[in-house]
Formats: structure tokens, C-alpha cells, sequence
């Protein structure tokens, strides 16, 4: 139980269409993230599956059940907020049985179920507090134990982490990964973060402008990306892109190479080019280089390298891991 | 040093504005409070004197507990006023949830429709106010007071609130939704209690007015069981004989119920500002 099923779903806010027929099928238990640039409709696509907004045109299926007339609160799912948007003048406890108690369920069951959301997230000691009192990481955890207690088929995440410092980031989002283990339940979480899409999902679905660009396992957009928005979007620092031309190459409009994929060499190799600047980030070093053949290159090297500004080096790109996008901006095969 | 002695004489002036800004406002008080408690004579001979023990006399409040029903007046400003309020906030803040949470034609117009009693006053339509009672056969009741009362503090009201209610987290009121907390839940629960200084500004802002009116219980409810306060002071000042004694003691007694509800929305006010919102 936990399926997901969106067919040409869309969305106008009067004459503005934030969502243009979205397909999309999500399996039980599946993490899926949706990801993309502010705007893209990400957030609304959420509210849509959520029931907070009505789509304009499309079906939303949950469990094989249209929900397109059934209220957020019986649709069985779960939310979690950005700003958290815990109840200020509610105790954790209640914060997190509200739910429950609305929906008629028995005292002592209400009791269990926040007491075992409240172990696995280790918010015991703080159950009597308000939120006011608590501070931003354990504020984000009552709001995912509200969304626990619940048991519900599906959990929409709207970008939980936003509001965290970078440390409580990484270790909040260790918690959702184990959670997901732990609970084996159907996730829909949507980020701006590629990082946090590529560490979560078993799935990722990315959006611009309303469309989906592509659909696949981390490894698939990293390895295959379908066009150019998706070969930018995804890996960091963002892949270089080369017009074919200059390389001689007429069959492609663009050539994809990401930073990590060209070696560097202080004596021979394809492209001769100057060191603009230097990162040097111990594990990594980013070198932007201008190049004659290319332009504007950025390179990742593993480890610590001694190039600075102003040297001059040349580029080897692996040829195995060139992209090739056509003139519609798609990949070649 | 030279610093230390601009930032002193700087916030001297300050307070010497202030401060005279505080005494003007508070001069017309003083000089009721204080002729209030003196005899006739010396009122006329030096207003601005205190009383001493030689000009000491309670002659005006025994002659408003004396004549008239002045406690019956007082239950009627109160009654009027805080019903008022509590319809005002009830009603305004209702219409204000629906503008500034609900999306539907026409949102903007009606909104705008609702402030336009900000800028038209009231009064102008006494006669049709009047004529409206009288065919409802509402004159010389409360009910007719509470009535236009209300429908004279709405306005502000809800261009007030609408506006604080737009600064209420929508993923909170969401968040209610996903939980299964009604609309009328949520707006009682999670919504009002996060603008609640907002609220207690509406209420002083209505209140003043409303206690303070002359007019409309003087044309819609001027009947002795239903005199206000303020139209109960009115029976010491004649034509040509004004008993300054009275007038002067109502009008202190009429102070305190002010006062004491002003504190009580103050109070609320500051709680309000205090008590941890969203993040």
C-alpha cells in the first residue's frame, strides 16, 4: 500500500500554467524527489498530490483510488513543511497527536504512536515542551514525528531542510533516509538541493517550467541525462558545455563534459588553456580555466593540486563520458 | 565625551516632547478629575486649583448617585460597548479570514467595499438609521445601539486584521488541514490566537468611540432605561443652568470601566507579542 499514480495532471493560476500535464507513476515504498529551480511547480505538484490545492485538469490516484474529491486529512498521507508550521500553542505531544485525536482515534493508541515516533526521533525528553522552546532541528523533527504518528501511505516532504544550518542538514537527512528504511513507507519529497536528491532517492523527477524533464535513478540523470537542462541541473560544479562547432564536431549542436570527466596535465594534451582561478577545497580542487578551443572550462580534480592563477595547462576530456546534445537541445545516443 | 553629551541632549528633547505631547493629552483629564471633587464656588473662582480641604466637596458625585439611575446608564455603556467588540472581532475577523485566506472573484472589490466605511462616516446616514429602527421597531432598545455600533467598527476592523492574517504561515494553516482540523478549527485554533495583538488594537480602537458616543443614543435609544453614560451626563447641562459638579463627576466615574478594559487589552496585547510564533 503507497502507490502513486498522476495522469496529465495541470494547474493555472488564471492564465499562468504552473503545471502542464504531468505524468508519473510511484511505486510503493519508493523515495522519490522532486527536483528543480524555484518556480518550476515542484511545490504545487505536492499541494496537488496533498489535496491543499485542486489541479486544474489530470487525476491524482492513491492506492488505485481517485482522491480528486477526498479532503488532505482522509487521503491517508502525511506533510512535512519547510517553516515546520508546528501549532505555537501546542505541547510536542500534542502537536503531534492532533492528527489522531481529530480523527477519533482511542487515548491510549494515540499514547503508543507518539511514543514510538518519539523514540525513533529521540524527542522524548522534550514531549511537554512547546515549540517555542525548542530549537530549529528538533522543531523539524517534532513536524516528521507528526507526520509518523500518523501512519500514513504516503509522505510528502516540502523541503524540510531549507530552514537548517548546513551541519544539521546532513545529519536531519541521515534521520529521513534511515526513517524510510525503518518504515519501508512510500516518500515524495521535493528539494531545490540536487544534493539532497541524489543522496535520498530512489527516484528522481526533474521538473522545469511546469514539465518534467526526466525520470530516473540518481546514477541514470548523472550518466545519462536526457538534455541539456538536466546535464546542467544535476552534478556540481555544473557541466561544462562546449559548442560543437569549435570542435569540429557538426553532427551536435552541444558537447557535455562534466568538471570531474578532464584530466589536466602541465605539458601536452587536447586543449591549451589558462588557469583563471583556483579552488583549492582539500578533497577537491576546482580550477576555472579560459581556453582557445572550449572557452569557459571548470575542472575538478580529486585531491590537493599546487596549480594557481595565471598558469598554463592543458585539458584532456575522458572521451568515454562526453555528452552529445542535438539542436533540440536533447541527447544523442 | 562629546558623543555622551549630543546622545543626552539629544534624547532630552526627546523626552521633553514627550512629555509635553503627555501633559496636553492629559490636561483635560486632570482639570475633570480634580473640579470633580470641589464645591461649586471654587470651581468658577480657580478651576485649576486642587481641591484643599477648604474647597474639598463630593456634592456632584451624590447628586449623580442621587438623581437618575446612573448605575442602570453604566450597565448600558457596558453592555453596549462590549457587545459591540465582541461582534466587531467576531464578524470582522471572520471577513477578514475569508479575504485574505480564500481565493474567489471579486475578492479584491469586496475587500474593498468592506473599508470603504473607514471613509465614509457613519452619521450621514442617521435618518435612514433612524427610520430603519423605527420600522424594525428597535428604537429606544440596546439592540439598535449594538447594531450600528458594530456595523460602524467593522470596517477598520477588517481592514486591520485581513492585513495581519495575510502574515499568518500558510503551511500552518495547511498543516491544520492535513490533520483534519475543520476551517472554523482552524481559524479559531491557529489562526486568531497568532493575531491577537492585532485583535486588542481593534478592540481600543473600537472601544474609544463607541463609550465616548453622544449621537446615537441621543436619536436611537434616548429612554431612561436605556440612556448610555455619556447621554446620562447630558441631563446636568441646560440651557441656561449647567451643574458643573455633575457633569464633572459623571464624566470621572465614566473613566474607570474605560480604563480597566484598556488595561485588560493592553495586557492581552503584550502577551500577544510574546507568545513564540511560527519559527
Amino acid at each position: 500500500m503507497g502507490s502513486l499514480k498522476l495522469t496529465s495532471i495541470t494547474k493555472a493560476f488564471g492564465n499562468h500554467e504552473v503545471l502542464k500535464g504531468i505524468d508519473l507513476a510511484v511505486e510503493d515504498g519508493e523515495f522519490v524527489i522532486f527536483v528543480g529551480p524555484s518556480g518550476c511547480g515542484k511545490s504545487t505538484l505536492l499541494r496537488v498530490i496533498a489535496g491543499l490545492e485542486d489541479a486544474s485538469s489530470g487525476s491524482v490516484q492513491i492506492d488505485g483510488e481517485e482522491v480528486a474529491t477526498v479532503p488532505p486529512a482522509k487521503r491517508g498521507i502525511a506533510m512535512v513543511f519547510q517553516s515546520y508550521a508546528l501549532y505555537p500553542h501546542l505541547t510536542v505531544k500534542d502537536n503531534m497527536g492532533l492528527g489522531l485525536k481529530q480523527a477519533g482515534t482511542a487515548k491510549d493508541e494515540i499514547e503508543t504512536r507518539v511514543g514510538e515516533a518519539s523514540r525513533m526521533l529521540s524527542l522524548g525528553p522534550y514531549l511537554a515542551r512547546r515549540p517555542a522552546e525548542l530549537s530549529g532541528g528538533q522543531r523539524q523533527r517534532v513536524a516528521i514525528g507528526r507526520a509518523i504518528v500518523r501512519e500514513p501511505k504516503l509522505f510528502l516532504f516540502d523541503e524540510p531542510l531549507s530552514n537548517l544550518d548546513a551541519a544539521l542538514r546532513v545529519q536531519t537527512r541521515l534521520e529521513i533516509a534511515r526513517l524510510h528504511k525503518q518504515l519501508k513507507a512510500t516518500m515524495i519529497y521535493v528539494t531545490h538541493d540536487q544534493v539532497e536528491a541524489m543522496t535520498l532517492a530512489d527516484k528522481i523527477v526533474v521538473l522545469n517550467a511546469g514539465a518534467i524533464e526526466q525520470i530516473g535513478s540518481p546514477m541514470e540523470l548523472y550518466n545519462k541525462p536526457a538534455n541539456t537542462f538536466v546535464a546542467g541541473f544535476i552534478g556540481s560544479p555544473q557541466m561544462n558545455f562546449i559548442e560543437a562547432g569549435r570542435l569540429g564536431d557538426t553532427q551536435t549542436k552541444t558537447i557535455g563534459i562534466r568538471p570531474e570527466h578532464i584530466g589536466l596535465s602541465r605539458e601536452s594534451g587536447d586543449w591549451k588553456a589558462k588557469v583563471v582561478h583556483a579552488e583549492h577545497l582539500g578533497a577537491d580542487t576546482i580550477l576555472y580555466l579560459e581556453s582557445e578551443a572550449t572557452g569557459l572550462l571548470t575542472v575538478r580534480l580529486f585531491g590537493e593540486h599546487r596549480y594557481a592563477a595565471d598558469d598554463i595547462v592543458f585539458a584532456t576530456p575522458d572521451k568515454s563520458r562526453l555528452h552529445r546534445f542535438g539542436a533540440d537541445d536533447r541527447a544523442i545516443a | 565625551m562629546a558623543k555622551a553629551r549630543t546622545s543626552f541632549v539629544r534624547s532630552g528633547l526627546i523626552h521633553a516632547a514627550l512629555i509635553s505631547y503627555t501633559l496636553i493629552a492629559l490636561f483635560p483629564v486632570f482639570l475633570t478629575l480634580v473640579n470633580s471633587f470641589k464645591s461649586r464656588n471654587s470651581i468658577f473662582r480657580d478651576p485649576m486649583a486642587i481641591p484643599t480641604p477648604s474647597t474639598f466637596d463630593l456634592v456632584g458625585y451624590q447628586t449623580v448617585l442621587a438623581q437618575g439611575d446612573f448605575f442602570g446608564y453604566f450597565q448600558n455603556s457596558l453592555i453596549v460597548t462590549v457587545l459591540s467588540i465582541a461582534l466587531v472581532l467576531l464578524f470582522g475577523a471572520m471577513a477578514a479570514f475569508a479575504l485574505s485566506e480564500y481565493r474567489f472573484r471579486g475578492n479584491l472589490l469586496m475587500g474593498l467595499y468592506l473599508a470603504l466605511g473607514i471613509m465614509i462616516p457613519i452619521r450621514l446616514g442617521t435618518v435612514a438609521i433612524l427610520q430603519g429602527m423605527v420600522a424594525a421597531g428597535l428604537v429606544n432598545t440596546l439592540t439598535a445601539l449594538v447594531l450600528v455600533y458594530t456595523a460602524q467598527g467593522l470596517p477598520l476592523a477588517i481592514f486591520i486584521l485581513s492585513e495581519f492574517m495575510r502574515t499568518v504561515s500558510d503551511d500552518l494553516k495547511n498543516a491544520g488541514r492535513i490533520d483534519g482540523l475543520s476551517e472554523y478549527a482552524i481559524f479559531f485554533r491557529l489562526v486568531l490566537p497568532l493575531v491577537r495583538p492585532a485583535m486588542a488594537t481593534v478592540a481600543v480602537f473600537t472601544m474609544i468611540p463607541i463609550w465616548n458616543d453622544l449621537w446615537f443614543p441621543l436619536i436611537l435609544a434616548p429612554g431612561e432605561e436605556t440612556k448610555t453614560v455619556t447621554l446620562g451626563a447630558q441631563m446636568f447641562i441646560g440651557q441656561f443652568v449647567t451643574n458643573w459638579n455633575a457633569v464633572l463627576s459623571a464624566l470621572s466615574l465614566a473613566i474607570l470601566p474605560v480604563l480597566v478594559l484598556y488595561v485588560i487589552f493592553s495586557r492581552q496585547l503584550i502577551r500577544g507579542i510574546t507568545s513564540g510564533a511560527v519559527k
